[in-house]
């Protein structure tokens, strides 16, 4: 039998067995936690904060998706300090990118009260699409440095190292090794980070040339499989 | 009387620090010697006694890191030195590796033994290029020496230390952010827990202390716990360094215990502020510490004293400002070096460095916008709130402090 671990939830006692998260054990009560980066498919990364919740005598939020239930913990997923960093993470994701086709991040701006032109002065990150291959396209206008397409092309799922991180701080970005158009990397078109990306910023070619307003014709011309010589 | 102490600085200047044999003669490698006699756990025991308080930043208590790294039972066990100082205006590493490199060698292998592990790193500031001399130079002399190598003195002990510079990033210094450069990837910090402690450097059990922290082993060794809590405050004992620049006339490294005040420093060991100007602010604990006023000059410099004004004592930087200088140029170049830090992987500090940075820069134009206060303490509260590591808790700390401390930004009902 597994050890139980006891805490309180918004005031509500929870047990729920060793090594559940702060989320799941949330979410077994009802109470749900917004997440962005978390994928249940892959390891929390933590990065997002998007689901910092409060624990009473704690210095800081921690994140929940990443964060192991202690004994006799109180933990409060709603609080001034988190709906504050909740709010103000979601006002200054939409200042740096695109979110207007990530469902998730509109649905918590309501929530919060996120006001998604808060700091429309501040720089923008842009950049030009990349449409190196039949499959998929990549509009880093859109993405969020959720991080979840390298997490699949590597240890999670893939182990095919074809994307990674690249700059620091705001300007990071993701991008293949030596930003190689992607058939001339490692990538095999397996699609698993477009299957885990959040904000549409990789996307399927076949539908955002239908977007685009392309013909059938163009698109069979356009996605056809290259030849193996 | 001002409390100087010449424990931590005995050597610096007076010896050549690329001679072993004049460290030998000044007492080197005795307290190795010493320790090596004795159980490990009377070392940590000794440590504990002492209440060593690290002096990296984070001001956690050396004896407790120690007994927990002694506790794990997994093997290898790592030591960690960290010379990787990158505080702006903190300087007083950089003092001892370049002064004293031996010293560093010598209290790396007495922690090794003490928590019982057979190697060591020493992560060098990259832009430390004669620290990184100087102590390639000593380890390797020690080694040659048999200071460092097989059974020293015919024990069971083996210790070697390997040697890493750092490429030029702030956050590397962070305890985890380290242990990632050193395995050869992307400098960020991991999520804690697990500590370093338990999950450290390779995922074993890693002692990491700070290099001024390490160089008071040696001598708590020699003299003893008891005797190195006799010297200052009970709370906050033993020697400390601080590093002075900006507008004093002597700014440099001195050693004092932690009793010593902020008015003595300034005006008793670094000479006063030059040209007949005053103190407008002092920025203790550099880029990521907090602003005092010249009212506030009698606290003394200890972990705690500090902390009862609402500010730290960090990494032990003393930036002194006088009344010439514009306070909002200081901040937008604060918040510029987190802009440029921040390594990106946690959503609040990647993207709220660069907001504070350009709200501040703008606000530094004389350019005032309604909200800007707001604004900034929203960002400011959420990076120190939710960010991963210290460097986004504390990139809103220098300017919060100075809202709090001076009145810098407009009432909304006069823009
Ligand atoms: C952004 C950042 C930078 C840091 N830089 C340093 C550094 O340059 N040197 C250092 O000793 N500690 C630094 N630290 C603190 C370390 O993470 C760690 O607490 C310290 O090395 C522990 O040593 P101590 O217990 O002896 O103080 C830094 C922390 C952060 C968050
Ligand atoms: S491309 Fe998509 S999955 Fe990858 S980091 Fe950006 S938003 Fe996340
Ligand atoms: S707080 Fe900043 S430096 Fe630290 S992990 Fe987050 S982004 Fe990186
Ligand atoms: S969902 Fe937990 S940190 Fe992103």
């Amino acid at each position: 039998m597994t050890e139980e671990v006891r805490c309180t939830i918004d005031g509500r006692m929870v047990s729920v067995p060793a090594g559940t998260t702060i989320l799941e054990a949330a979410r077994q009560v009802g109470r749900d936690i917004p997440t962005l980066c978390h994928h249940e498919a892959l390891t929390a990364s933590g990065m997002c904060r998007i689901c910092s919740v409060e624990i009473e005598g704690a210095r800081t939020l921690v994140p929940a998706c990443a964060t192991v239930v202690r004994e006799d913990t109180v933990i409060h997923t709603r609080s001034e300090r988190v709906d504050r960093s909740r709010k103000v993470i979601l006002e200054m994701l939409a200042s740096a990118s695109d979110v207007s086709e990530a469902p998730d991040i509109l649905a918590y701006a309501e929530t919060y009260n996120a006001d998604l032109s808060r700091f429309a002065d501040g720089e923008k990150r842009t950049y030009d699409i990349v449409d190196d291959n039949p499959f998929y396209i990549r509009d880093y206008n859109k993405c969020i440095l959720c991080g979840r397409c390298v997490q699949a092309c590597g240890t999670d799922m893939q182990f095919t190292f074809a994307l990674t991180t690249a700059g620091r701080g705001f300007h990071s970005h993701i991008t293949t090794f030596f930003d190689q158009p992607l058939p001339e990397s490692v990538c095999v078109f397996c699609g698993n980070c477009v299957g885990v990306c959040p904000t549409n910023a990789l996307q399927p070619k076949q539908e955002w040339l239908l977007e685009q307003g392309a013909n059938w014709d163009e698109i069979r011309a356009q996605t056809k499989k290259p030849r193996r010589h | 009387m001002v409390p100087r102490t010449n424990i931590l600085g005995k050597r610096v200047g007076k010896i050549d620090p690329g001679s072993l044999p004049a460290y030998v003669a000044s007492g080197g490698f005795l307290a190795l010697r010493k320790a090596l006699t004795l159980q490990p756990e009377e070392i940590v025991h000794e440590i504990m006694a002492a209440h060593l308080i690290g002096r990296g930043g984070a001001a956690f208590s050396a004896g407790f890191k120690w007994a927990a790294v002694r506790r794990e039972t997994a093997r290898p066990k790592y030591v960690v030195c960290n010379a990787d100082e990158s505080e702006p205006g903190t300087f007083k590493d950089r003092y001892l590796l370049e002064g004293d490199p031996f010293r560093i060698v010598e209290a790396m292998a007495i922690s090794a033994y003490a928590v019982g592990a057979n190697r060591g790193f020493l992560y060098v500031r990259g832009e430390y290029p004669l620290a990184y001399k100087r102590l390639a130079h000593a380890v390797a002399e020690s080694r040659r020496a048999g200071y460092l190598g097989l059974n020293l003195w015919n024990t069971e002990f083996c210790f070697d230390i390997e040697i890493y510079r750092g490429a030029g990033a702030y956050v590397c210094g962070e305890e985890t952010a380290l242990f990632e450069s050193i395995e050869g990837r992307r400098g960020q910090p991991r999520l804690k827990p697990p500590f370093p402690t338990t999950n450290g450097l390779f995922g074993q059990p890693t002692l990491i202390n700070n290099v001024e922290t390490l160089a008071n082993v040696p001598d708590i060794v020699l003299n003893g716990g008891q005797w190195y809590r006799t010297l200052g405050p009970l709370t906050n004992p033993g020697p400390k360094l601080y590093a002075v620049s900006g507008h004093v006339r002597k700014p440099g490294v001195y050693e004092a215990t932690m009793d010593l005040t902020l008015q003595e420093l300034i005006y008793e060991l670094a000479g006063g502020i030059p040209g007949g100007r005053r103190v407008q602010a002092v920025l203790v604990g550099g880029a990521a510490g907090t602003f005092l006023r010249p009212d506030q000059l009698d606290v003394a410099l200890g972990f705690d004293t500090l902390r009862t004004i609402g500010a730290t004592l960090g990494s032990g930087a003393v930036m002194v400002l006088d009344d010439s200088v514009d306070l909002w140029n200081v901040l937008r170049r604060v918040t510029r070096f987190f802009q440029h830090e921040s390594c990106g992987k946690c959503f609040p500090c990647q993207l709220g460095t660069q907001r504070q940075a350009e709200i501040v820069t703008r606000l530094a134009a004389g350019n005032v916008h309604p909200g800007d206060g707001a604004a900034l303490t929203d960002i400011g509260l959420t990076m120190r709130d939710a960010s991963i590591c210290g460097l986004g808790q504390m990139a809103s700390s220098a300017l919060l402090s100075a809202f709090s401390q001076f009145s810098l930004l407009p009432r909304e009902d006069e823009l």
